[in-house]
């Protein structure tokens, strides 16, 4: 077996190159600008030299001699003929210079302050305090200082001219001289470069002005061949030439004795193209362009932001062994399970290790090859893809070799198995919001192309079928398939930490079902009894007539006690026991009250956090199986549909309707009026038109109410869609009054719509008009329809909602990454404290109480009421 | 007049502990005194119970979530005074 030997990282030491650093690593010196001659060779010392490493596969390495894949490449260098300022460090340099005498290069602070500051320096370290924030202190108080306590010499102000230009005394420094001025600074600060946060031992401040650039091997600048034939150069490659372009004119200027105006030009010209190498997005100077006009990506770019090398390459990554398609419902699947494509399924594969136990087992299944002949009646059967070889070599099964690579069969090589039925897989969906955006289920192979996935596991991942795609990883070790089944699976995320209770339930047709059942006292025959209790997998007795209370009592575990208010329940208790809203369950029967969202619903079934709490996950799971399908059994057998006529009301609550927005138009002309005729009773702290709208907006708000109000009066529980508002199945009954009496008042930032022309919203109505409908109020029904004003105000409203929730998402996800890499390095550790990795706690008992919010009972502790009314039965 | 901040309702209990209190707290967390919390000598409620640097305090707030929550603070300096 092969071992490779491990490294582990101990820490790493950020420093600055030396000049000398960064020739002893180039492999060659790069001298002229020039890439490839007419042949199409690489001209040696050019920014293609051969040394820099192979790109062309088969060819060698002039440096090390290894292959396409093996070398990683070899830096080249460029020496400058004069120094430029590396902009990463400009800032750096400006502090340095601030807080040293150019004459003597020593700290502006006298010997004594200095030993203090030796003494805080000390301190700050062993405190784990920011050594930055100290140096930034330093600064500030040796800037302040306008003659050298050391040399005598006159300071004069330093000034950053942004990018790259210093001043002393308002009379340009050039790098040479910053350079200069840096020497004389490491000279004579030695280790008391520290109190500047610098360490002495990986970076001298001079090493901040460049006299040599490495130039970057060409492995991580390939050149790309279009299919013309013609060459296109990497954006660092096309930078690299400029730089060498001016810095040859550059030298030939210098040594021709070319006057100093010219010579500090084209010195000015290097600043540039070097400072646009490092960062292309430097403020204060134009980006370097393309021929195209597209600005170039250069180093710095390279790196940062959402597409740069940190948060795409290294943060996330592309992986193997995942899949992603449309995913779609089964309602037949357990909320464990994930229905996998066959086509996917016969991708992605499990490494199996052969052992002497399993040889034969593993010979079998290696014999069937990737595409298994399956026999009549088996719909999948896994196949093998690659055989990998004690000696690593990974090897292709094709049905033509599947018989002698399984022959040929060792124990101590892997084998790749296609998934198959109960593999344990990660299963994900974006925006990845919390932990149950990613859970473990079993996979379960199935036909078609799409993955399936139980209802109840929607509310957890946010999913819907519209079109949602989703991911699925398989895992491939042993830990973390333990870890998976421990801590991933569906069953043990049913209890949110978000806010104590069920996260995963019923939803939709479920509740619906459920409520259709178990309301009144409907009474079922054997027959249909057995229909719904079957689909529901229950397996017993069953008696001639059932009521639905019966029926569902059936599938609650045998032990269950519970009492509370069911959704539909809108009162007190003693009204709830008289609408049926009131739920009893005693010994596992449900003698009174309906099943509804209060019970079974996702974000609040309570009966399924009770089971879940008191009789383990499983049995949560279980039971929510069971649940779901019993409801769908039962809204198939009863029958529901929903449609326009819904919403249809009787022709006198129509005529109450019509009277309601007429009093209401009233009211608010005599709001007009009283405020015209100055008559308005000023609300206290407000203007006088300011009353005048809430008024407004009062009435209208009432108006919308008392139209609800009438239109619900009229629309029983005989209504399928008072039916799902009422159950909390789908639907409120805000939504329900907006169909059938009126939609009402349309708001743009909470006010009544009164922008658009000059002193009016739309050219329907005259100038100065303060009216209901001139503002926005919308007394026609979704059901009637809008007419064309009411129409475009309302468009005003849903627009504003619009804006709203796309400012909303994309400002909470911002917050939710600050506070995510805030609180990355923060653990809860056994003793109950919450520290930092480092060791610095943070909370001495986590959430000062030390309460696990899966484990607690929506946010409590402990749940007092029901525990004493546990105790007193008992 | 000086008002008494110790006794605004706003303001928790705050109290010194003694050298072998502090080696008892370390101990039970198995911390160095720097893994502490830190609160500055320049905080009032230091200065109104005469604190210094290097002491450590014990807080104790009422919490919503645990009836009274304690906590522990490492008096110390700016890092330049």
């Amino acid at each position: 077996m092969i071992t490779k030997s491990k490294k582990v990282i101990d820490k790493i030491r950020f420093g600055l190159l030396s000049p000398d650093a960064i020739r002893k690593m180039s492999a060659t010196r790069i001298i002229t600008p020039d890439t490839y001659d007419e042949d199409g060779f690489p001209i040696e010392m050019g920014l293609m030299d051969p040394r820099l490493g192979v790109i062309e596969p088969g060819l060698r390495c002039k440096t090390c001699g290894q292959k396409v894949k093996e070398c990683p490449g070899h830096f080249g260098h460029i020496e400058l003929a004069m120094p430029v300022i590396h902009v990463g460090f400009a800032k750096t340099i400006y502090n340095i210079l601030k807080a040293t005498c150019r004459g003597c290069g020593k700290l502006l602070l006298t010997d004594e302050e200095v030993k203090k500051l030796r003494e805080d320096y000390k301190r700050v370290v062993k405190m784990k305090n920011n050594t930055a924030a100290f140096a930034k202190e330093v600064v500030k108080r040796a800037s302040k200082v306008t003659k050298c306590p050391h040399c005598g010499r006159e300071v004069l102000p330093v000034e950053l001219d942004k990018p790259t230009t210093y001043r002393e005394g308002g009379r340009k420094l050039t790098p040479a001289e910053v350079r200069e001025w840096l020497e004389k600074v490491s000279e004579a600060l030695g280790d008391d470069l520290r109190l500047l946060d610098i360490n002495p031992e990986v970076a001298r401040p001079e090493w901040m002005v460049l006299t040599v650039l490495p130039v970057p091997p060409v492995t991580t600048r390939p050149s790309i061949t279009l299919e013309t034939g013609e060459r296109s150069e990497d954006d660092l490659t096309h930078k690299l030439v400029d730089i060498i372009r001016i810095n040859q004119r550059l030298q030939e200027n210098r040594d021709a004795g070319a006057p100093q105006l010219i010579v500090e030009d084209l010195w000015d010209l290097l600043q540039y193209h070097v400072t646009t190498y490092f960062d292309n997005q430097t403020s204060g100077i134009p980006p370097a362009r393309h021929r195209s006009g597209r600005a170039l990506k250069t180093l710095a770019q390279r790196l940062k932001g959402k597409e740069g090398r940190f948060r795409s390459n290294l943060s996330g990554k592309r992986v193997n062994f995942s899949a992603r398609t449309v995913i779609s419902p089964d309602p037949n699947i357990s909320i464990n399970e994930v229905g996998v494509p066959i086509e996917i399924a016969r991708e992605l594969t499990v490494p199996i290790r052969v052992t002497q136990y399993n040889i034969e087992e593993m010979k079998e299944l290696v014999k069937r090859g990737p595409e298994p002949k399956l026999p009549p009646g088996v719909a999948y059967l896994p196949g093998v893809n690659y055989v990998i070889r004690p000696d690593g070599r990974r090897i292709r099964v094709t049905p033509e070799n599947a018989e002698n690579v399984a022959e040929r069969l060792e124990v101590g090589s892997i084998v790749e198995r296609q998934l198959q039925d109960g593999d344990i897989v990660l299963f994900n969906r974006q925006p990845s919001l919390h932990r149950m955006s990613m859970m473990a289920h079993h996979a379960k192979i199935l036909p078609y192309k799409t993955f399936r996935l139980n209802l109840a596991v929607c509310p957890p991942y946010n999913a819907d079928f519209d079109g949602d795609e989703m991911n699925l990883h398989v895992l491939q070790s042993e830990e973390a398939r333990a870890e998976a089944e421990i801590l991933m699976k569906v069953q043990e995320h049913i209890l949110s930490p978000r806010f104590g209770g069920a996260i995963i339930g019923a939803i939709h047709d479920h509740i619906t079902g459920c409520f259709l059942l178990t309301y009144g006292n409907k009474v079922f025959s054997r027959e249909d009894a057995m229909d719904i209790l079957a689909a529901a997998g229950y397996r017993g007795e069953v008696k001639d007539k059932m009521t639905g209370k019966e029926i569902f009592s059936k599938i609650l575990p045998p032990d269950l006690n519970l009492e509370y208010k069911a959704k539909l329940c809108t009162g007190s208790e003693e009204e709830c026991k008289k609408q049926d809203a009131y739920v009893v369950i005693k010994n596992g029967q449900l003698l009174q009250g309906v099943i509804d969202e209060a019970s079974i619903g996702a974000f609040k079934g309570k009966i399924i956090e009770y089971i879940a709490r008191k009789k383990g996950m499983k049995e949560a799971r279980e039971f929510i199986d069971r649940v779901t399908k019993l409801g769908i059994a039962a809204i198939t057998k009863i029958g529901f549909t929903t449609g326009i006529d819904d919403e249809d009301i009787p022709e006198e609550a129509q005529m109450q309707i019509e009277e309601v927005l007429e009093n209401a138009r009233k009211k608010i002309q005599d709001l007009i009026r009283a405020y015209k005729e100055g008559e308005l009773e000023q609300i206290p702290g407000r203007s006088l038109e300011e009353t005048l709208e809430m008024e407004i907006m009062r009435v209208t708000g009432k108006a919308r109410d008392q139209t609800g109000e009438i239109a619900s009066r009229h629309l029983g529980l005989d209504n399928s869609a008072v039916i799902m508002a009422r159950s909390g199945a789908r639907g409120s009954m805000l939504n329900l009054s907006q169909m059938a009496g009126a939609v009402g008042q349309q708001a743009v930032r909470g006010e009544r719509i009164h922008r658009g022309y000059h002193g009016r919203t739309l050219p329907h109505f005259k100038k100065g008009d303060l009216g209901a409908e001139a503002k926005g109020f919308v007394s026609s029904s979704y059901k009637k329809g809008l007419s064309p004003t009411e129409y475009f105000f309302h468009s005003m409203g849903g627009r504003e909602g619009l804006v709203d929730t796309a400012v909303r998402t994309s400002r909470s996800g911002y917050m939710q990454r600050r506070l995510i890499n805030a609180l990355e390095n923060i653990k809860l550790e056994e003793d109950g404290t919450v520290r930092q990795t480092t060791g610095e706690i943070i909370q001495f008992m986590y959430g000062e109480d030390g309460i696990d919010p899966t484990k607690s009972v929506r946010g409590k502790a402990i749940d007092a009421d029901l525990i004493i009314k546990e105790v007193k039965k008992e | 007049m000086k008002i008494d901040i110790l006794k605004h309702t706003l303001v928790p209990h705050h109290e010194i502990l003694s050298a072998e209190e502090v080696e008892k707290l370390l101990k039970t967390y198995k911390i160095k005194k720097e893994d502490l919390p830190q609160i500055l000598v320049t905080d009032p409620v230091v200065k109104a119970i005469g604190a210094k640097e290097g002491d450590v305090i014990k807080i104790i707030r009422r919490s919503p979530t645990a009836g009274e929550s304690v906590a522990y603070r490492l008096v110390v300096r700016k890092e330049i005074i």
